[in-house]
């Protein structure tokens, strides 16, 4: 990459991340109109709707955060194969930093050792980079800004799960999810959307329940054993009536996307990853020039 | 609709009741993870710059920009406040707090904390940053900033109508435990019907 290539490329990082932090992607919004427009007049889960409709207005025509919690940030890349990648991820380090100086992101990554904040949202472990070469040429560039109290209301679960009484079957996986919801009550900033997957080892099943948030909101899983999970879980969900910010209500989950990996005969876990209704993500077809061709949602 | 003026003086806060939609107005400190760790370890910040008696804190990371020289915040909605819960009631107590702002709840010894010392737990809108950010109309100051990180600092905010639900009242009822209870309820009703 020339100096040029550089500037733009860098350039479209920053924009990719002004975007995914300032504008709720149209799919979510749409499911979000659908929840504020089943819960009831003056209860406080309309209330708690129609201030989330306001902040996402705003949020947009003043291009500033949708949530002050910024969250872990996460990106899913797809690069030509010849890309310098060592060069690419100094870039997304250095966009990074310029869209924390900007406001874009807030000063939101710790040392876990000393606490020391540096200030920049670079350090070990920030930003998150998942890439993959590709034959293609350009690169897909997905960034999904989630925050903490959602993540902090993530589970998994090892089945047979003797509290829940769920076993090593379809059902016990349902039951395990729907536990999910109920432990989180409004602590994720619900209404929620939940990224599921079914087997794979600790890492690889929460690392592709989060995958999942790529997904768009309407779209339907190819698995029909898993669309009709998808279904009925949401649909469950909201028997529970936790509704928006657990104070009550009709809409308690807006979604859910499953996966399902294979697992060791020994091991069944299934991984939830819970987003709250500030659901963070964008993305952009980018070219070998830098510049940004195409957003995808 | 409710509309009140902080500071609360303890009869107000007794009004409240779980379930009331309030906008508040006046003056309000942020408070997280760090201060409230460093309150409890028996820290006070000077009473010049905070005074927390009689006040409120708000469980909030805001972002806040300088711009010629003034503070702006940019963001600010609730964090989660259930990581306070181990601190809050000993806080409440000392300072006599008379409200607490925050998102997900809090636990029972805050709930005992509210009933015993006349302090509510007020629930923001959870990810709302722009809509809360809108309602402080000044930035008075900050302590803490380099001790604690932009985040985790007192910020001393004036604020109008910032819109709230009181979860938790002073007269021992939490919204939260009542969810917590009719959804577990739910749960095992759901699940009774899954049986093979």
């Amino acid at each position: 990459m020339k100096a040029k290539q550089q500037a733009l490329f860098l350039e479209s990082l920053v924009e990719i991340i002004r975007k995914t932090s300032t504008e709720m992607p149209a799919d979510v919004v749409r499911a979000i109109e659908k929840g504020r427009a089943v819960e009831a007049e003056s209860t406080s889960a309309k209330y708690a709707m129609n201030i989330i409709c306001d902040n996402i207005g705003i949020a947009k025509v003043k291009s500033q955060p949708l949530c002050q919690d910024t969250g872990t940030i996460l990106f899913f890349i797809h690069y030509p194969a010849k890309t310098d990648y060592e060069l690419m991820t100094k870039l997304i380090k250095k966009a990074v930093a310029a869209a924390t100086k900007k406001g874009y992101l807030r000063q939101n990554s710790v040392d876990s050792l000393t606490g020391e904040n540096n200030g920049t949202n670079v350090g070990p472990g920030s930003p998150v980079i998942h890439a993959e070469p590709w034959k293609k040429d350009f690169f897909d560039i997905r960034l999904m800004l989630k925050g903490g109290g959602c993540e902090n209301v993530g589970a998994q679960y090892s089945l047979p799960d003797g509290r829940v009484g769920a076993g090593r079957d379809l059902l016990g996986v349902k039951k395990v999810i729907l536990d999910a919801v109920q432990q989180a009550q409004g602590k994720g900033c619900g209404p929620g959307v939940l990224g599921v997957t079914i087997g794979g080892d600790r890492g690889t099943g929460y690392f592709v329940s989060k995958e999942q948030f790529l997904r768009k909101m309407d779209d339907k899983n190819p698995n029909p054993v898993l669309a009709k999970l998808e279904d009925e879980i949401v649909q469950e969900a909201n028997r529970l009536g936790i509704g928006p910010m657990g104070f009550g209500g009709k809409t308690t989950l807006m979604g859910t996307k499953i996966a399902a990996l294979n697992r060791l005969p020994a091991s069944f876990f299934v991984s939830v990853s819970y987003m709250c209704w500030a659901f963070r993500r964008q993305g952009a077809k980018v070219s070998v020039q830098g510049a940004i061709q195409k957003w995808l949602y | 609709m409710k509309t009140l003026t902080a500071p609360f003086t303890e009869e107000q806060v007794r009004q409240l009741k779980v379930g009331d939609m309030v906008e508040i107005t006046g003056l309000i400190y942020t408070g997280r993870d760090a201060v409230h760790k460093w309150l409890s370890e028996g820290n006070e910040p000077p009473k010049n710059e905070v005074d927390l008696n009689n006040s409120i804190i708000y469980h909030c990371g805001p972002v806040v920009m300088k711009k010629k020289n003034a503070w702006t915040v940019t963001a600010a909605g609730p964090t989660t406040s259930i990581r306070e819960e181990p601190y809050q009631a000993g806080i409440i107590e000392k300072y006599k707090l008379k409200g607490v702002i925050g998102k997900g709840g809090m636990g029972e010894k805050t709930r005992i904390a509210c009933q015993k010392f006349g302090c509510v737990y007020l629930h923001a809108i959870g990810g709302a940053a722009q809509v809360l950010a809108e309602k402080i109309v000044r930035v008075e100051g900050v302590y803490g900033y380099e001790k604690f990180g932009s985040p985790e600092a007192i910020w001393k905010l004036q604020v109008v109508k910032l819109p709230v639900v009181v979860t938790i009242d002073a007269h021992g009822n939490s919204l939260h435990a009542e969810i917590e209870k009719q959804s577990s309820a739910e749960l095992q009703t759901l699940f009774a019907g899954m049986k093979k």
